[in-house]
């Protein structure tokens, strides 16, 4: 028998879901949609961004919203030099953990930077937003330097 | 605020995609290969002889290679089927619709495949059925060269012949 011809074949398996936010979630979505970000106060004050629906020490319920700044601080980062094809950015950029301005509990999202050495720990960024608006992470951009 | 919460977010789209490039082993490739020519090729195990399609290149219960290749017939029986009443994303076809565990008379295992030319509510375990192929210049390496299974009329096979019956379709 001779050699076969090798087979091969792309193949895409998807999972079509479409998740409930819950009403916690839900408000801070609805907050994005109308380019505001949204946290809620823990039973110890702290202002938690994106919101939680339980308390992170005494699981209760939590329900106070409290409106937070657009623009923070970057507490952490990592540079992403080769992105993805599931990153937010075609060009390199930086996941940093941001945090906004009226919260205690930073934020993971995406900075736009033209190098490395330009993003640091404490550096002040800005919400970039999208052109469009739909409820969802997307709806910031990524954060840009100040 | 009335306002903001009548157009309240309550859900979100978060689909997950896996993209495969999935490579054929030998074994599919053999079976591929035949497809290809019309044929349903299956694999002998040397130790306990079942006859597996579409062919993995082993037996799972013994543990050996297989080699031995065995033409089967295109007449199989239903093992088990499900009628399909929700429809799948991406999937062309209209429910309901009814997939069936086949197997082809020569084999001892099933393969999945669609039913039609049938009567959903008297589609039934033990059932024969028969491949209708697609045009012989549309076939590829996929078991879509088989459009469906439809019904045959003849007797059904009594349950614990299922999977035992001989190429020519004779008790084993």
């Amino acid at each position: 028998m001779s050699q076969p011809e090798i087979l091969n074949q792309a193949f895409e398996l998807g999972y079509t879901y479409t998740r409930s936010t819950g009403p916690v979630v839900g408000r801070f979505l609805t907050g994005l949609k109308n380019r505001k970000l949204v946290g809620i106060k823990a039973s110890d004050g702290r202002v938690i961004v994106p919101p939680m629906e339980y308390d992170p020490d005494t699981a209760e319920e939590l329900s106070e919203f409290v409106d937070v700044g657009e623009q923070g601080e970057i507490v952490t980062f990592a540079w992403v030099k080769e992105p993805r094809e599931a990153h937010p950015m075609n060009e390199p950029f930086a996941w940093a953990m941001i945090k906004l301005d009226g919260a205690d509990v930073p934020m993971i999202h995406c900075v736009a930077a033209k190098s490395e050495s330009d993003v640091t720990t404490g550096a002040r960024v800005r919400a970039v937003w999208a052109d469009e608006t739909i409820g969802f992470m997307t709806d910031i951009r990524c954060f840009e330097l100040v | 605020m009335s306002e903001e919460e009548q157009e309240m977010i309550t859900k979100v789209e978060a689909p997950v995609y896996l993209k495969y490039n999935f490579t054929a082993g030998s074994a599919p490739t053999r079976f591929l290969a035949q497809i290809k020519k019309g044929v349903l090729a299956g694999q002998r195990c040397p130790k306990c002889l079942a006859v597996y399609i579409p062919t993995r290149g082993s037996c799972g219960r013994c543990g050996v290679p297989t080699v031995e290749e065995v033409e089967l017939s295109d007449k199989a029986t239903v093992q088990s089927f499900t009628i399909v009443s929700i429809p799948i994303p991406n999937n062309p076809i209209e429910p309901p619709f009814i997939i069936a565990n086949v197997v082809p008379d020569g084999a001892n295992v099933s393969f999945i495949h669609l039913m039609s030319e049938c009567v959903n509510e008297e589609v039934h375990i033990g059932q024969r059925v028969q491949a209708v192929w697609k045009p012989e210049d549309e076939w590829g390496y996929s078991m879509d060269n088989i459009r469906y299974f439809k019904p045959l009329d003849e007797p059904d096979v009594p349950i614990e012949l299922i999977g035992k019956l001989t190429v020519t379709g004779e008790e084993g």
